[in-house]
């Protein structure tokens, strides 16, 4: 396996268009309940430890060849959204678009043909990190930290937020980071003999609900 | 019923509805257990009315609590509570746990509507539900959670709701709130600060003809059609009374009375 690999994979500015998305951070903002590197810093936390722990566990599962199909059914009763659940098919399009050049391989061709409108981007992530040569806690790790550097990048715009105080958010939930995808992974090992319904379900309800309040808005700055 | 000891209650109460070949609903099974008591009430129209009655307080930490429902086809089934059901703490400090199983047959209707569940201080629970549906069943189902009594620190609570509709499961979510929860719980990407969070869940095969569009309903509340003929409401409120209010509203407008 290449470590580098996961430097490649994690990168920001790997062109899978996460960019494009607050996390929930632009609604949160709207609605007045992120106003600083504190409030951000816990929805950050909030958001880590629930659809980021989701998303770690299912692209845990992918990457240790649990069956894409069964993953994504799983992600979609874990993503009541329907605009959440848009979303992340749509990033998983991006991201196999990315991933079959960077890393060719049967395994995520297979994916494309499986999945034309795109898969939930964390059974995506569990491919490509396959693909990559890494393993479960390499792709968990990936998701982890998206589910934060999403919303810490986001609020950087969205409120002119000093670009060292947002990286410090990120760094102060790293050792959260660790728990997350530690848990993340040993759910991930149950899937092969329980299935996906092992898969922790840990949900955010105001992600949820600020989601649809956002695909409402007339004029945004992020996708969600 | 194990009877009341160190390892707290263990009770498993059972209500099963069948069509009774007249257009009503019969209750071949309704049988309460410890803190569980289940009692038939004046139905309406074919619908059989069932209501949960406290018999003791509790879950208690340490209590073990399973509350079965099985709608047979044709039958509808309606069933409340007296009252909300608080979450008290244990004498060990152990965890309570409390077991919702619901099935409903193809052409079988069932309305779960029990009051608030309370989380109180020094409590520890989980609560899952799991409601598993033929093709062609129908299903209203209200579940409100309450962060302590008012004014009061929550417990720790943590709540698993699973819906499945001729074997595929269309929603799983988990919440976990209060003191030794995952952090964040309260922060402003989960719960905000607020104390009361609901959940409605309406199955109807209609929605397979005509879905049903996602939309916001106030602040914190959101309508949410789920990958299935199923829709969840989920809100969360500043106190109990709020978001019964908007859960009710949502019914209203998701499973119209008349039908």
């Amino acid at each position: 396996m290449s470590r580098a690999a996961l430097l490649v994979l994690a990168d920001g500015r790997f062109p899978a268009g996460g960019h494009a998305h607050s996390g929930g951070a632009e609604a949160a903002v709207r609605a007045g309940r992120v106003t600083g590197a504190a409030s951000l810093e816990d929805f950050c936390r909030g958001r880590l430890h629930t659809t980021g722990l989701v998303a770690a566990a299912v692209a845990a599962a992918a990457a240790l060849g649990a069956d894409p199909g069964e993953l994504d059914a799983a992600a979609d009763a874990r993503t009541p959204s329907p605009t959440l659940r848009r979303a992340a098919r749509r990033l998983g399009r991006q991201l196999l678009r990315a991933g079959r050049v960077a890393w060719p391989s049967a395994e995520l061709d297979a994916l494309a043909e499986r999945f034309p409108k795109g898969a939930h981007q964390p059974v995506v992530l569990g491919v490509a990190a396959r693909a990559a040569g890494l393993g479960p806690a390499d792709a968990a790790y990936c998701a982890a930290y998206e589910s934060v550097s999403g919303p810490v990048s986001a609020t950087v715009r969205l409120l002119g937020l000093d670009p060292f105080e947002a990286t410090a958010v990120s760094a102060r939930l790293a050792p959260e980071m660790d728990t997350v995808v530690s848990r993340a992974v040993g759910t991930a090992r149950r899937v092969a003999g329980e299935g996906a319904d092992a898969l922790p379900a840990a949900s955010a309800p105001l992600l949820e609900t600020g989601a649809e309040a956002h695909a409402g808005w007339a004029v945004r700055l992020f996708a969600t | 019923m194990d009877g009341m000891n160190t390892a707290g209650v263990r009770a498993v109460a059972r209500v099963r509805a069948c069509a009774d070949g007249r257009g009503g609903t019969c209750l071949p099974e309704l049988e309460g257990d410890g803190p569980l008591a289940l009692r038939r009430t004046r139905g309406s129209g074919g619908e059989a009315h069932v209501l949960l009655v406290g018999a003791m307080s509790g879950p208690l930490g340490g209590d073990r609590l399973t509350l079965w429902a099985d709608v047979r086809p044709g039958a509808r089934l309606r069933v409340g509570s007296a009252a909300a059901t608080l979450a008290l703490p244990g004498q060990h400090g152990t965890e309570a746990r409390y077991d919702v199983r619901l099935t409903v047959a193809g052409g079988g209707e069932l309305h779960w509507l029990p009051e608030q569940l309370i989380s109180v201080r020094g409590s520890g629970l989980l609560a899952t539900t799991h409601a598993d549906l033929d093709h062609g069943a129908r299903l209203v189902l209200r579940e409100e959670q309450v962060l302590g009594r008012a004014g009061e620190e929550p417990g720790r609570l943590t709540t698993r709701l699973t819906v499945r509709i001729a074997g595929r499961t269309v929603l799983d979510q988990e919440l976990a709130c209060g003191p030794g929860a995952p952090g964040g719980w309260d922060g402003p990407a989960v719960l905000g600060g607020l104390r009361a969070v609901g959940q409605l869940v309406v199955v109807r095969p209609e929605f397979e003809e005509k879905p049903i569009t996602a939309r916001e309903l106030d602040e914190g509340a959101a309508v949410l059609p789920l990958p299935g003929p199923a829709a969840l409401v989920t809100a969360v409120a500043p106190d109990p009374l709020r978001l019964r209010r908007i859960l009710d509203g949502a019914a209203a407008l998701l499973a119209p009375a008349s039908d």
